[in-house]
């Protein structure tokens, strides 16, 4: 026990500075954006169509689509934030990992296969399929953008935890240097590679994370005898609290809270299937069959990391103890480099941190390129120019849009360094399912669906959802807020899925039911053949 | 090559499709019905179970710390068992998708794309 507790000392006072060899992080992180690079270069040489460009010719496999859906999902969030979360706060951090695998059911059997058999490009096509394209067209790509801005929020955030605790940069400056590269590099990934660039930087980094992971946690479990039981027993000698077994540590405090965590949980479990750059996925692939098949790929590789993350955040916990990492820079998101530097030295702290950054660039890059493609197909090629762009304009303008969207990432993610990013990324999927999903669930399988009726829903979804964050006590009236000073938090939910999920749905109904008109049938019916039978799907291109 | 050549192709040919006729044609009213009959019940009862476990987690704190091996609690299992039903469901789902809706489908969608290239080899003739 106390070996355990030196060493866990020593890690804190070298967390303190910056373990392991900041030169050593940079050059294992330069190898893997070389590697990545040439690929990204080699993959784009056909890159001319607007096919190619957002959706890489739909010509990978279901199972490299998997990897890459797999590299896009397990983002910062779930590798930095869960571990982090279940170092420190013990079983409810394990929580997260249920509910965003669970997710992927209802993206399996509702969504993936219909989407790829109606749709194009974006989300937008398949929203307003049967309904009233222009303003559905609009309210569906503005959608996409908040929840994209979002995502990219947390993302960014968990950027600058990581620079500072890898890289010995304390100081908020030299965070917002590194920031900035970061952004920079995405931005060149997305401009020259287009969605195949990105899908294979998607799936390289996928095959790394969940390595890297398994070697972590058959090496935490060696420690521990290979006994889960013993393992559990470490966390609590050196957490001194054995709470972090049970649930309810962090969200059992109150009855809000517990209110607060089905709140998050409802969240969880509806958002995957209406986040705009996982469902963007689904058109890289040539058949509705192989998006089931990349669907189970996923799910399989999501599932096996997030039991992973729970060996690993006890692991953190057991070696480390959840108050050296809270006191580490970068605070919770730390504890699974410090974890890599406990088992391994510098030489595992770097391959994880490079890692770590390449997770957050791969998943940037996607995020990127749905927000380009949701704003040059649907606002500028469907909307502005109604359908006809002038040839090569719309690939022209999805380039542009790249580098808009990675320098709002830049300096979004330089102002919200610091909040733990599996929280942030909670709250995306918390807008992603408020504003999304009923739409999608509703165009999909209710034949009496109008127009009315998904405008209502995605601007109440999305609407209601940004109100309850913008009172809630995540952005005011507490120490940990974004604005700390101020106090107009009059929302007590942390998380606005339980009021505004159910709320979107409602209006979609309302709105439907109190709408005079109707959308044309022919267009219900040819929607409806054509998700199930796969009939005049888009085909792969041919080069 | 446009932006929109690639869609323009598939969809003249595929323009004429009488695609009410098809809806209610018994062979997809069969399909949807297999379809919908399978997703919904089984989503729901996912749903259920895991909204089961996130409330047992927020107001059953006692049972769900009751060990069962060594340290290991019934949390800890239950979370488990989530994990590996979300495996079964996916697997089952599969099977059922490549055994009962993918041959329905193809039928229905071959049909289709036949009779439109019998009908536009015909006008094809009559130019």
């Amino acid at each position: 026990m106390t070996q355990i507790q030196t060493h866990t000392h020593l890690a804190a006072e070298a967390a303190a500075a910056s373990p392991g060899e900041p030169w050593l992080n940079i050059t294992i992180f330069g190898a893997f954006v070389a590697i990545t690079l040439i690929i990204v270069f080699r993959a784009s040489r056909n890159n001319k169509t607007a096919s190619d460009y957002y959706a890489a010719g739909r010509s990978f496999t279901g199972g490299q689509n998997g990897a890459a859906i797999a590299g896009d999902y397990l983002s910062a969030a779930s590798f930095l934030g869960i571990v982090g979360a279940i170092a420190v706060t013990g079983y409810d951090g394990f929580l997260y990992s249920i509910g965003f695998l669970v997710a992927w059911l209802v993206a399996l059997l509702l969504v993936a296969e219909l989407l790829r058999n109606t749709g194009r490009f974006t989300m937008a096509d398949v929203l307003s399929f049967r309904l009233k394209q222009r303003p559905v067209r609009i309210a569906a790509a503005t959608t996409t953008l908040v929840v994209c801005f979002f995502y990219l929020l947390a993302q960014m955030a968990g950027a600058g935890g990581l620079v500072s605790l890898l890289l010995g940069i304390g100081d908020k400056l030299g965070q917002a240097v590194v920031i900035t590269v970061v952004g920079a590099l995405m931005i060149l990934y997305v401009l020259i590679g287009g969605m195949k660039g990105t899908t294979w930087v998607q799936i390289i980094k996928a095959g790394l994370l969940i390595a890297g992971a398994a070697v972590m946690t058959v090496w935490v479990l060696a420690i521990n005898g290979f006994s889960f039981s013993t393992l559990l027993d470490n966390a609590v000698a050196t957490a001194g609290n054995p709470a972090i077994l049970d649930p309810g540590l962090k969200y059992g405090v109150s009855e809000v809270a517990k209110l607060d965590f089905l709140s998050l949980g409802l969240a969880l479990v509806l958002g995957t299937a209406a986040l705009p750059h996982v469902l963007m996925r689904f058109y890289t692939v040539p058949t509705a069959k192989e998006a089931r098949k990349s669907v189970v790929w996923a799910i399989w590789l999501i599932g096996i990391f997030y039991v992973f993350t729970l060996v690993l955040g006890y692991g953190a916990a057991a070696l480390i103890g959840p108050e050296a990492i809270a006191a580490a820079p970068g605070g919770a998101n730390s504890a699974a480099p410090l974890l890599a530097f406990e088992l391994g030295g510098p030489v595992l702290l770097g391959l994880i941190a490079a890692i770590a950054f390449a997770t957050i660039l791969a998943v940037v890059a996607g995020l990127t390129i749905t927000a380009a493609a949701s704003f040059a197909h649907d606002i500028y090629a469907s909307v502005v120019k109604k359908g006809k762009p002038a040839p090569g304009a719309e690939v022209k303008v999805a380039r542009r849009t790249v580098v808009v969207i990675g320098i709002i990432a830049i300096i979004g993610g330089i102002g919200a360094n610091g909040q733990n990013v599996a929280f942030l990324v909670a709250l995306a999927f918390a807008v992603a399912a408020s504003a999304n999903l009923p739409t999608i669930v509703y165009s999909l399988f209710w034949k009496r669906f109008t127009t009315q009726g998904a405008l209502w829903s995605m601007y109440g979804g999305l609407g209601s959802a940004i109100v309850l964050i913008a009172l809630s006590p995540v952005v005011s009236g507490t120490p940990t807020s974004m604005i700390p000073g101020a106090d107009f938090d009059i929302v007590p939910l942390s998380n606005p899925g339980i009021i505004s999920i159910p709320l979107a749905f409602f209006l979609g109904w309302l709105g439907t039911v109190l709408d005079k008109g109707t959308e044309d049938p022919l267009k219900q019916s040819e929607m409806e053949v054509r998700s199930l039978t796969g009939v005049g799907a888009e085909k792969a291109v041919q080069h | 090559m446009g932006n929109d050549a690639l869609s323009a192709d598939t969809s003249t040919a595929l323009a004429d499709v009488d695609y009410p006729a098809i809806q209610q044609s018994p062979e997809f009213q069969t399909l949807r019905r297999t379809h919908r009959g399978f997703v919904f019940p089984v989503l729901a009862a996912c749903l259920v179970w895991y909204f089961a476990y996130v409330l047992l987690a927020s107001y059953a704190h006692d049972f769900m710390s009751t060990p069962v091996f060594g340290s290991i609690n019934i949390a800890m299992l239950l979370g488990l068992a989530q994990v590996v039903t979300t495996f079964a469901v996916t697997t089952w789902y599969v099977h059922f998708a490549n055994k009962r809706l993918d041959p329905l489908a193809t039928e229905i969608r071959e049909g289709i794309e036949a009779d439109a290239a019998a009908a536009s080899e015909t006008e094809g003739a009559n130019r």
